[in-house]
């Protein structure tokens, strides 16, 4: 991750608007490797394209000049963390320039090491997480290399137009284009890739998704319009993942992203996924990776399933104020035991730790949560509170009298 | 049906490799045709930790380690019991079957109950006329010698319950993810006393159960509760199981790494 990261950084950086739309309407590149020009015949084949990046399917919008405002690139950081930002801004609208490179990839889904043909954003399960501020624009170099062997794009839903800028990004491996968008919406948001036909699913699936966080300029209120503020965030990306078995039910291996495909479709399509994980991998976030904050702290946990419900719940505690549907101009409901987070949306939730110890975070489908492995944990230490928890009498033998006192209520 | 003689040729194998020990030790009481070959442990002077979880004053503490000599020896299989025996036991009607995977028949039986595991101790016994059962935690750990890890997390009787509770998350954590794949018998090599694959890559279901002590004055046993629906499980280290657990993994909630595998190795007498 951290190499993908770093490759990030010597991608070029995105100046001013280039003309790279005109990319889209070159032919497949005479570069491609042969396992890419058949995985795009296999996959055009699959699902009754004429070709990946057919200029014919994307529109050709009029390119209007780039706003006078200052520029500011962003590093981005791997889930769970978020990188460096302002909870107020001290600016004006900016434009905030984020390079985003794919890269395909084998990963390992689970502790029994089941690999899975994977497609990132960025190299990570979710995506990077981008954080800007409301009236900010976001410029989005989106890269593929060629060492890819298939076409993506990005769809924001944050964005306005053009099928969320996924109209205007479908880059072939071995091509780049750059994308600007008003974030005029604040709140936080999943973006996901979406070509054509049965890819959109597959490729999200597959991994290619992501958050960006619209931030109030003034940062976040309670109802009241009481500033609230955290201390870190931590961003939990759920999947619902598709690994296909063999007749013996054992998790089958492939080459390639193209070979995984059929098979992988075809369980998709019953719906039922074989893992449900945060952040790519069961145990992605426990044990050594465990999530950690210290009693009196307070987290902003946003959560993120770009495909499939989900109702994330902190064992031990609560959601102090929380945006189920993730959209800052709405009201944050307080108190909150569980928090419902629909397929294709992110939501978040403010808690202040108050007692110390070991939290898990699930989906409450305690299904998923146990035996799928949608299970995070936060690590908090501090001092305990015994007003609000004090175990009065260990777990020990039930007295004689309690016992004639239990028969006689019955 | 193809993997059903597969097993049963791999028995006749395991047979005749085991006859010429058996003979050569004529009437010690070594095995028969049909046992498993077998290891004696001398008696020694040894420290165990007890198994359960205890409490002094109310706060959960570490167990208390005991120290004594094993005065009796202790005869137990040098390797743990494999896919092909246990399928036998299948076959005959002894033991619940447990699918095992295609290529196991000469590992260690694994995906096995503790109910399972009691089973075919019954069958052998019925079978070779000698008792066999599985070892108490006590047992296991004299025999474990040297591979033995102690479950001690130091921090103790606080009044502050997250205190242990982090402690212990921590030496969790901190275990190495081990490979779940079954290894060859022997794979693991072979301890002080001759025993292939103790703490290696399958725990061992003993027959204690686990329990819950009050320790009110030092290291005595005060008010205890015990639940026999709870067994140990031995190995790399120490865990509890239902007893009809066959697949340990623990996923979610459950912080920690459970063990890989659950399989037996019996104790005769």
């Amino acid at each position: 991750m951290a190499g993908s990261l770093s490759q990030r950084k010597e991608a070029p950086a995105a100046g001013p608007y280039l003309p790279l739309i005109e990319k889209l309407s070159t032919k497949v590149d005479p570069m491609m490797t042969r396992r890419s020009a058949l995985m795009a015949a296999t996959a055009a084949a699959a699902i009754g394209l004429a070709a990946p990046a057919n200029a014919a399917t994307s529109p050709a919008p009029a390119r209007g000049p780039a706003p006078k405002l200052p520029r500011h690139k962003v590093e981005l950081v791997s889930p769970p963390f978020a990188h460096a930002h302002d909870q107020v801004s001290l600016h004006g609208p900016r434009i905030m320039e984020f390079t985003l490179s794919i890269e395909e990839k084998e990963v390992i889904v689970d502790e029994a090491g089941t690999k899975f043909q994977a497609m990132t954003f960025g190299g990570s399960m979710p995506g990077p997480l981008m954080i800007v501020h409301e009236g900010d624009y976001v410029e989005l170099t989106l890269i593929n290399p060629a060492t890819n062997t298939m076409p993506h794009n990005i769809d924001f839903h944050s964005a306005t137009g053009a099928l969320g800028g996924a109209a205007l990004t479908l880059v072939n491996p071995g091509e780049q284009a750059v994308l600007r968008w008003k974030a005029d919406r604040p709140g936080v948001f999943v973006y996901h890739c979406a070509p054509e036909g049965s890819m959109i699913p597959w490729h999200v699936a597959a991994g290619m998704h992501g958050t960006v966080m619209v931030l109030p300029r003034d940062g976040l209120k309670d109802a009241a319009g009481k500033p609230l503020r955290y201390d870190r965030i931590y961003y939990v990306g759920e999947h619902d993942l598709y690994v296909p078995r063999d007749e013996k039910g054992k998790y089958k291996t492939y080459e390639s992203l193209g070979e995984s495909f059929a098979d992988t479709m075809d369980l998709m399509r019953k719906l039922i996924p074989t893992h449900v994980v945060f952040n790519g991998k069961t145990g992605a976030l426990t044990g050594k990776n465990a999530m950690t904050a210290k009693v009196g702290e307070t987290v902003l946990i946003i959560h993120s399933q770009a495909n499939r419900d989900t109702r994330p719940h902190l064992i031990g505690g609560h959601g102090d104020y929380v945006w189920e549907t993730g959209k800052f101009r709405n009201r944050p409901e307080v108190d909150l035991e569980t928090w419902f987070v629909r397929g294709g949306s992110a939501g978040a939730a403010l808690y202040t730790f108050r007692q110390p110890g070991i939290y898990a975070y699930v989906n409450h489908n305690l299904i998923e949560a146990v035996e799928l492995g949608a299970t995070a944990h936060f690590k908090v230490e501090g001092e305990w509170n015994s007003d609000l928890m004090e175990q009065v009498s260990p777990p020990g033998p039930i007295p004689a009298a309690a016992k004639l006192h239990g028969a006689l209520v019955r | 049906m193809p993997l059903f003689v597969k097993i049963t040729m791999a028995i006749g194998a395991g047979m005749i490799a085991a006859l010429p020990f058996a003979m050569s030790c004529g009437t010690c009481g070594a095995p028969l045709p049909g046992e498993p070959e077998l290891a004696t442990i001398a008696p020694r002077v040894f420290e165990y930790r007890e198994a359960g979880e205890f409490t002094r004053g109310g706060h959960p503490v570490d167990a208390p380690v005991v120290s004594g000599a094993k005065k009796t020896p202790l005869t137990l299989m040098r390797r743990l019991v494999t896919a092909a025996e246990y399928e036998q036991c299948v076959q005959e009607g002894g033991c619940p079957a447990s699918p095992q995977d295609e290529t196991s028949g000469e590992q260690p039986v694994v995906k096995v109950s503790w109910r399972d595991a009691s089973a075919y101790a019954s069958w052998l016994s019925r079978k070779t006329g000698r008792a066999y059962r599985l070892p108490t935690n006590e047992e296991w750990a004299f025999a474990a010698g040297s591979r033995v890890s102690d479950d001690s997390l130091g921090a103790e009787n606080s009044a502050d319950p997250s205190k242990r509770w982090l402690a212990r998350y921590e030496k969790e954590s901190s275990r190495d993810i081990l490979d779940k794949n079954v290894k060859p018998t022997g794979a693991f090599g072979v301890n002080e006393y001759g025993l292939a694959d103790m703490a290696g890559n399958v725990w061992e279901w003993t027959d204690t159960c686990y329990r819950r002590v009050a320790l009110d004055v030092g290291t005595a046993i005060g008010r205890s509760t015990e639940n026999c629906g709870v067994r140990v499980v031995a190995g790399r280290h120490r865990s509890y199981m239902t007893d009809f657990i066959r697949d340990p993994r623990s996923g979610g909630c459950a912080v920690g790494v459970p063990p890989a595998n659950l399989g037996f190795r019996l104790v005769r007498g």
